[in-house]
């Protein structure tokens, strides 16, 4: 009985490795995926059908795909890094395991959108919000983020500290307030007993049911809830824009990896990320903000020229070490 | 009670195991310890290993962690002691269909187990809604402990309940009958005498528990509990850094052993019980406890099945109202089936040699194998699969991402739930009856197969099971090495609930439950049907 299970165990497995095996074509682009497949596949599929290229997708969590190339090593399999933040793409650049995008693709993305060293561009952003709840007047919230240290705040926050694009935001705050006014900022809101979310999507769940009445989140995830949920849900955006550390913008971006083969396909994938056509179903079907010009954003949004956001490097893994260890001695995180 | 083996069958025990049990015990090992090489190779490039483990923070953590792991255990041996006895020893109306719902809530990966625990007990939750019109203003607040506790105990104590179910079926309850003929009461003679009997089966469940515990990702992280695996998460979400992720890993380790060891230990003297090869199965008839009994069962399913499910289906409902469409997920459907149903053949044909080693031949080898064999159980997935992704890309690259690769994956993360369910059954059998075969001239294959599997089958059986249904939900191992575009139910649930589309999540969870409801009644007929 047991040598049977074993040898039907094997028999599985050689077939499964055989069919594996045998469709590996050249003119096919592995892409891994940090954006989830509900949001990017439809976009992939045309890409398909537009270019005639084949595209095969793994899709995970950012953080882990950029770990799983950095186990990889030059033996990775994927083409293409989709990442949903700059800090993932610039661990992978400072391993030396990205190639260089064409000058010309790059230069169609604002300088503070791709990496300074040219091997990876942003394809869409998103603002930095506060999320809050549809029972409170706009006119109530603070035009400023650096206001929410006010003790009337104080139990009616809730933020997501694990999530990057906070960190990002922190990041940027340290940069524009100083070390020591970012750890004030930090403090401020642990005073006023934020509750700690998983993520964007929670924490403005978390606004919803009433837990709390504002979240810092990122712009987008409240249009896919009432995409999802109707239009009566109770949470509104108000961006706090004019250059406010609370109007960063985080980029989603793609880079090449050097151990590809297929760096030709590679580069025209990001061209079609970056050309008209993908740009606009970024604004229509994720809410973000195009990154090149000329295409109309969703009307709910802020155009980015009014948010006028702080410039910073989201790619710098030393400040964001530096975000990290912030984080932990204010005790943010734990 | 400690028996002596040899006064029993003189000359029946071998000190030596045949050579090809334990080469098989052996390779199977040391795949176990990739791992365990990987974490050493990364904790060692970090060069802060001690830093990192002694930190006042990791150790209040690893306290903590450690607390809700034990009350975990408390809470679901509670519910599966009662459920397990009701559903395999009893009269209870309805039985067989109690035993099917209360070994589902497996299925509910631990994020849509907490996510529609939110959904239905948060504050804009249904039962909210419920009670709102009654006067209820506001319902109390989940999150934290009591969060994590709750969904942990609710989503996993059939880890517990069904190896116990299949033990308590495997009963020679012959001894339970002689303590009632000398006068013992019906309870005293469950806790003095068959309970004892039960307890290989109670510490291995438990370890399933407790281990799975402290590589939960998704029920802590909803809950906002900082648990040490939460912990490494973060390590790895916000800095990437993989070496202080692997050195909390290595801790992680190091408790998971202890609480190995401790197991390893409550089995000293219930190392093998010399039933009689025909069991008499009698029922318990409950009278009037029946409708309490019924109440509890009740109870149990609806809290941990009924009302995640309606939560659920609230969510399609909500999400087709507000003009969403939901996909047909056939092959995301069929894949999961798959990978379950071979995960679960891999773990069992690779915890047999194991188990064999480990009841019929024990020894300082068999333990050693047997420890190692759970020290990728108690781990978080993501290190297992960064540690597979790390071999296999870098030394067989022609299997990475392939179908074999990804089931070998299973059995370094899940092998110990087929192993807890083989010792146990091995442990009921009687090695007297394989003696008689081989004297009187059997193959030891021909014995393995015609007299020792038939009477392991059913508890092996419930090991597969378990083994399948956590495979049906496993996520970061599925996420990192499967073949490219292979989503499977789990990968689904994953991607949409990331980003708020509950709608599209809500579909492949119930669909998930509706399968894992397939093998689940069949094993739990067919075992009736056995006794």
């Amino acid at each position: 009985m047991l040598l049977r299970l074993t040898l039907l165990f094997l028999l599985v497995g050689a077939t499964a490795l055989a069919i594996a095996c045998s469709d590996s074509s050249d003119e096919t682009l592995t892409i891994y995926s940090g954006r989830s497949e509900s949001l990017v596949a439809p976009l992939f599929e045309q890409f398909t059908e537009d270019t005639g290229i084949d595209v095969e997708v793994r899709y995970g969590d950012t953080a882990e795909l950029a770990a799983t190339i950095l186990e990889e090593g030059d033996n990775s399999p994927a083409d293409v890094y989709f990442a949903q933040d700059g800090g993932a793409l610039g661990a992978l650049a400072d391993e030396g395991l990205l190639a260089a995008v064409p000058e010309d693709t790059l230069a169609l993305v604002p300088a503070q959108f791709r990496s300074p060293d040219g091997v990876w561009a942003g394809i869409s952003g998103r603002s930095r919000v506060v999320a809050y709840s549809a029972d409170l007047d706009e006119s109530e919230l603070p035009d400023s983020i650096l206001d929410f240290t006010d003790p009337k705040w104080s139990g009616r926050i809730g933020w997501a500290p694990t999530n990057g694009s906070f960190q990002s935001f922190v990041t940027g705050l340290r940069q524009l307030e100083g070390e020591e006014g970012a750890r004030a900022w930090l403090e401020g809101i642990e005073a006023n007993n934020p509750t700690d979310y998983e993520g964007n999507s929670a924490a403005v769940e978390g606004v919803a049911n009433g837990e709390v009445d504002v979240a810092f989140v990122n712009h987008y995830y409240l249009y896919q809830l009432i995409a999802d949920q109707g239009d009566d849900f109770p949470v509104r955006n108000h961006f706090t824009g004019d250059g406010d550390p609370g109007s960063l913008i985080n980029v989603a971006g793609t880079a090449i990896l050097d151990s590809s083969d297929n760096k030709d396909l590679a580069e025209r994938f990001i061209e079609y990320l970056l050309a008209a056509e993908a740009q606009r179903y970024f604004a229509q079907e994720t809410y973000e903000y195009p990154l090149v010009e000329g295409i109309e954003i969703d009307e709910r949004l802020t155009p980015l020229d009014e948010l006028n956001p702080p410039d910073i490097d989201l790619s710098d893994l030393a400040d964001l070490q530096g975000t990290l260890d912030l984080l932990r001695e204010t005790g943010v995180l734990p | 009670m400690a028996i002596d083996l040899r006064a029993i069958a003189p000359g029946a025990i071998r000190t030596q195991a045949p050579p090809l049990v334990t080469i098989l015990a052996g390779i199977v090992a040391i795949a176990m310890l990739l791992p365990l090489v990987y974490l050493v190779i990364r904790a060692a490039e970090g060069g802060a290993f001690v830093e990192t483990v002694t930190d006042r923070s990791t150790i209040r953590t690893l306290v903590r962690t450690c607390f809700l792991a034990a009350a975990v255990g408390v809470g679901t041996l509670a519910i599966s002691l009662p459920a397990a006895w009701l559903t395999a020893a009893t009269d209870l109306p309805l039985r067989r269909l109690w035993a099917v719902l209360l070994s589902l809530p497996l299925v509910f990966p631990s994020y849509v187990g907490a996510l529609a625990m939110i959904g239905a007990l948060g504050t804009r939750g249904m039962l909210q809604d419920l009670l709102g019109p009654l006067g209820v203003g506001t319902v109390p607040r989940i999150y934290g402990f009591e969060g994590a506790w709750l969904v942990l105990t609710l989503f996993t104590f059939p880890y517990l309940m069904i190896p116990l179910r299949a033990a308590i079926s495997g009963l020679d309850r012959t001894t339970e009958d002689a303590a009632r003929s000398l006068g013992a009461s019906p309870l005293g003679a469950f806790f003095r005498v068959t309970l004892p009997q039960l307890r290989p089966a109670i510490a291995a469940g438990l370890l399933l528990v407790t281990l799975y515990v402290l590589s939960d990702f998704g029920a802590v992280s909803l809950m906002r509990f900082d648990s040490l695996t939460r912990v490494i998460f973060i390590e790895y979400k916000s800095s990437l850094d993989r070496s202080a992720a692997a050195s909390l890993a290595l801790l992680l380790v190091a408790v998971a052993m202890l609480i190995i060891w401790a197991e390893a230990a409550t089995r000293g003297r219930a190392r093998y019980h010399p039933g009689s090869a025909r069991r008499t199965n009698r029922i318990t008839t409950l009278g009037p406890w029946k409708f309490p009994a019924l109440a509890f069962c009740a109870s149990v399913a609806f809290v941990s099945l009924v009302l995640p499910t309606s939560v659920l289906v609230y969510w399609v409902i909500r999400g087709l109202d507000a003009g969403q469409s939901v996909d047909f997920l056939g092959s995301a459907a069929w894949n999961s089936v798959q990978a379950a149903t071979l995960g679960a053949i891999a773990c069992l044909a690779a915890a047999m040699p194991i188990a064999l080693l480990s009841v019929r031949y024990p020894g300082v080898m068999a333990r050693t194998i047997e420890k190692i064999s759970y020290s990728g159980y108690a781990l978080p997935g993501i290190s297992i699969a960064l540690a597979l992704v790390f071999f296999g890309a870098n030394y067989v690259p022609a299997l990475y991402q392939t179908l074999p690769l990804l089931i070998f994956a299973y059995v370094v993360r899940f092998l110990p739930q087929a192993l807890g369910a083989s010792r146990t059954s091995l442990l009921q059998t009687n090695p007297k009856t394989e003696e008689a075969a081989r004297t009187l001239g059997a193959h030891r294959a021909r014995v393995f197969g015609r007299i020792t599997m038939p009477q392991v089958l059913p508890g092996l059986s419930a090991g597969g099971l378990l083994v399948f249904l956590t495979v049906m939900k496993e996520l970061p191992a599925t996420l990192l090495l499967s073949p490219i575009g292979f989503d499977t139910l789990a990968t689904r649930i994953w991607s949409t609930t990331n980003e708020g589309l509950f709608t599209q999540a809500a579909v492949p969870a119930i669909l998930l439950v509706l399968i894992s409801a397939v093998p689940t009644t069949i094993m739990v007929w067919r075992e009736q049907r056995i006794t």
